[in-house]
């Protein structure tokens, strides 16, 4: 090899004299450091997926599947359902995107497409203020503002529409209703602040034919701009459900922390974060513990698929954009 | 015929002979270059002469960078490149160098210019630094010998503290010289120093290479024929990875030997 | 006919417009409204005892959050210490030396632990940590936030040394520094602005955590020394004090909230004022 000493590759270092090793040692102890903390973060998550699998075991072998689909939490007993906690879950968040959505993506579109770009910054600026609010925050706010106006909002409403079942049933002001109102009002930010970033994306000249075809300023934003958005919007709104369906401390403030399914809205509920947060320190013996941590598990299953989902569109959209 | 005027101090006292063979500077001899697959440049031999300038022209993608980006490696920054060949530094094979030590030896100026986000101070300073000087009245003695000889000093003694990011785009492009001569580079690279600047700041920078080539082994790749006329001792063709002709500036822009030279000269290329 | 039409279309442009900007009102509302009553509310019931003194039994009134202050302080020291360098060389890894199929690996990893519920944080670290040590610590307090802090402390750094041009990079290569030392002296420096914002604008969101230490920091209404014990932490405080029936301690959680919201706004202010300023220097 060291008569072909004019060919080099430059991912193969050659000939190395002393002075060099020297150098070399340090480039390979910066490059190892560095290397050794990207590993670390792969161990960490590693890590925490085989604890939480190890330690929900008990409460794994013993229900099974059953476990996410009986409704009874009996800590006497040693019955543990998950189903009541799935559904306050899956219902608060659901009640959450329902009221968050159309006043997400329509603040976007009026920061993104129709504000002068100064007041659009300005606007933009106290968006991610109100992301940056704590959550411990919202729920002071859920249970010492929200919770007294809607027992005074509610009942003469009921009145009118306690037909229904979703408003059957007394209200007490802690409830699954209650928890998807301040639960709406933490995603609003992140719904804005990502289906602005994809509305700004979308290529000038797309609303500029529009708007010489003769459409109206809305006309090109509603049936151009935003069509060509559409997998990205629905992107951050898969995000703001992730950060919606992990959400705790709000949640557990006001959404009364009872295990049951009921149709009402106005009843209280429980969700899985929540009922992790007020059990699992004084929960007694293994399979108590187990079965919360299993919970805990199944949460993190549901933000991971969910959360990649929503990568996946808004990486599908930005592509677009970009090609 | 249209011919740009050659500069007066070309090679002097070997107008129209042959390079010398005896000690270039540097020495490449069939040099290809790849990258990927793909040949970027073919069988490249020449030699660079000692404190002269040496220009090498040709259309944009004939492999004229890339030629000079293998004198210092600087390629292999680039991933998936690779270099075949040989080329000498003082008859010293430069892929056997460490390659740090290579490009203190042969320093490098880039199209655009690059200053560092520091003090003027601090960017001139930086070479010596990582290379070992850190007595603080070794670093400005060797800060004010290089913005002098990069003909800023006058216009910057007084503001080595700003950031270099306040000076103008040609006092920035001297900065970079500055920088680079810092190091007491034996060869000097430059890649398109001028093509972003105006006319004014052009003539400063060719007039610097008259003066530092005292000094230095200077390289210059140029897409503007004029320049290279102007500055050049020797100059070299260069057309779709090959070098065409390398001759003294004189010969290659009065009597090039090669049609494609000839042509490219005259502006039959476009 | 087509007058009406036009009419029509004229209408809907003008209704729509105004319903985008007053979801946009009703947003920025909820950021002033919660501004507005925490100033109102909790700005009325702080006192220099709240900074001072510790809290004190249910049945007497007064007393402070010291305790919980300085607790706080602790565990985001502890978890800036091991989150900022963990993140901040991965970053630098993936920025600048990674290779492409590791990479990708750690990015999604490193997406996945963004993504974990902060419950579930919570959960992990009591396993890992304080079931291992037998009791509640400041120091399992401190692990679990640190770890929270990972993902954007990588990333901010990834995107910002990313956005140093290569052309610097072959600069300092070009005067004869190695890798490592283009990285140390020239890539960092160029990028320190935006890297040093974005770990800000990460303490302040760990600062407001709270789920993560209900069961690692868990809460102490004494001072807590050293490490190895429970510690009260300021949002961990506001959530137990807001669902205790004591009107008393509702008026400390108010005072806490709008302390702690103070700070994390403060911080969020600063750090993107932070980067603007950059932005404008660099031209």
């Amino acid at each position: 090899m060291a008569s072909s000493a004019s060919r080099t590759e430059n991912t193969r270092p050659r000939r190395v004299s002393r002075f060099l090793t020297r150098a070399r040692g340090v480039e390979a102890v910066a490059h190892g450091v560095a290397f050794l903390a990207a590993s670390t973060i792969v161990a960490i998550t590693a890590l925490l997926v085989f604890e939480l699998w190890i330690n929900s075991a008990l409460s794994r072998h013993k229900f099974g599947w059953d476990f996410l689909f009986t409704s009874t939490w009996d800590p006497i007993s040693g019955q543990f359902g998950a189903l009541p906690f799935i559904f306050g879950t899956v219902v608060t968040s659901a009640l959450a995107l329902l009221i968050s959505v159309p006043l997400g993506v329509g603040a976007a579109i009026f920061l993104a497409e129709l504000a002068p770009p100064k007041i659009s910054d300005a606007l933009t600026f106290c968006i991610e203020l109100l992301a940056a609010v704590p959550s411990v925050i919202y729920g002071l706010i859920g249970i010492f503002v929200l919770i007294p106006a809607l027992q005074t909002i509610v009942p003469p409403l009921k009145s009118v529409f306690g037909f229904l079942p979703i408003f059957s049933g007394p209200f007490y002001g802690v409830s699954i209703f209650s928890a998807g109102i301040v639960l709406a009002v933490m995603v609003v930010p992140f719904i804005i602040s990502v289906s602005r970033e994809i509305l700004l994306a979308v290529p000038r000249d797309l609303r500029e034919a529009a708007l010489a075809l003769g459409a109206t300023r809305w006309e090109s934003t509603w049936d151009v701009v935003v069509p060509f958005a559409k997998t990205g919007i629905v992107g951050s709104i898969f995000l703001s459900l992730a950060r919606a369906l992990g959400e705790t401390m709000a949640v557990t403030m006001v959404i009364g922390n009872t295990p049951r399914i009921q149709a009402s809205l106005l009843a209280p509920g429980y969700s899985i974060a929540a009922v992790i947060a007020n059990e699992f320190r004084e929960a007694a013996g293994d399979l108590y513990t187990s079965s919360l941590i299993e919970l805990g598990l199944v949460l993190f299953a549901l933000t991971i698929v969910i959360n990649g989902a929503a990568r996946l569109l808004i990486l599908a959209t930005t592509g677009k954009a970009a090609s | 015929m249209n011919l740009p005027s050659v500069n007066k101090g070309a090679a002097s006292g070997e107008v129209g002979q042959r390079p010398p063979e005896s000690a270039p500077k540097l020495k490449s001899t069939n040099l290809d270059f790849y990258y990927g697959t793909y040949k970027a440049l073919q069988g490249i031999s020449l030699s660079i002469h000692p404190n002269r300038v040496t220009a090498f022209i040709g259309p944009s993608g004939c492999g004229k960078s890339t030629f000079l980006r293998t004198l210092n490696r600087m390629y292999e920054t680039v991933r998936h490149t690779r270099a075949e060949g040989e080329i000498l530094l003082d008859g010293e094979d430069i892929f056997a160098l460490e390659v740090s030590q290579l490009r203190r030896r042969v320093g490098m100026v880039f199209q655009r210019s690059n200053p560092f986000p520091k003090s003027i101070f601090e960017n001139v300073a930086y070479g010596p630094r990582v290379n070992g000087t850190t007595r603080k009245a070794d670093l400005q003695e060797r800060v004010e010998r290089s913005l002098r000889r990069s003909a800023l000093w006058e216009e910057v003694k007084d503001k080595l503290h700003k950031s270099a990011y306040d000076l103008s785009g040609g006092q920035q492009q001297r900065l970079c010289i500055a920088r680079a001569l810092a190091v007491d580079p034996e060869v000097l690279l430059l890649d398109e120093p001028c093509s972003a600047l105006d006319p004014i700041a052009t003539a400063k920078i060719e007039d610097l290479l008259f003066q530092i080539k005292d000094s230095c082994t200077v390289v210059i790749v140029t897409h503007n024929m004029q320049q290279a006329a102007r500055v050049a001792d020797y100059t070299g063709f260069f057309l779709l990875g090959k070098m065409i002709e390398f001759d003294s500036t004189k010969v290659i822009f009065k009597t090039p030997s090669r049609k494609e030279t000839e042509d490219y000269i005259t502006g039959r290329f476009g | 006919m087509t007058g009406t039409l036009s009419l029509r279309r004229k209408a809907t442009n003008a209704i729509m417009l105004s319903a985008t900007g007053v979801c946009t009102l009703l947003a920025v509302g909820f950021l002033f409204f919660i501004l507005g009553y925490l100033l109102l509310q909790g700005g009325k019931d702080l006192s220099l005892d709240f900074f001072t003194k510790l809290p004190v039994p249910e049945s007497e009134t007064g007393g402070g959050m010291a305790n919980a202050l300085a607790g706080s302080a602790k565990v985001l020291l502890l978890a800036t210490l091991l989150g900022v360098p963990i993140g901040f060389l991965a970053g630098v890894y993936l920025a600048e030396y990674g290779a492409v199929g590791f990479s990708s690996v750690v990015r999604f990893v490193t997406d996945l632990l963004n993504g974990v519920p902060s419950i579930v944080m919570g959960i992990f670290v009591y396993t890992l940590i304080v079931l291992r040590m037998k009791h509640f610590s400041a120091f399992a307090g401190g692990v679990a936030l640190g770890i929270m802090m990972i993902p954007i402390a990588l990333r901010s750094t990834e995107e910002f040394l990313r956005a140093v041009p290569d052309s610097l990079r072959e600069g300092a290569m070009a005067l004869g520094a190695s890798k490592w030392k283009t990285v140390a002296t020239v890539v960092i420096p160029a990028a320190v602005r935006g890297i040093l914002s974005g770990m800000m604008l990460n303490l302040a969101r760990v600062a407001g955590e709270t789920a993560p230490l209900l069961f690692t920091a868990l809460g102490n209404f004494y001072w807590s020394p050293g490490w190895n014990q429970p510690i009260a932490t300021l949002p961990v405080m506001i959530y137990n004090y807001a669902i205790s029936p004591y009107a008393d301690q509702h008026r400390q959680a108010w005072a806490a909230g709008f302390v702690l919201l103070a700070l994390v706004l403060v911080v969020n202010i600063t750090a993107r004022s932070i980067v603007a300023s950059g932005l404008h220097k660099a031209r």
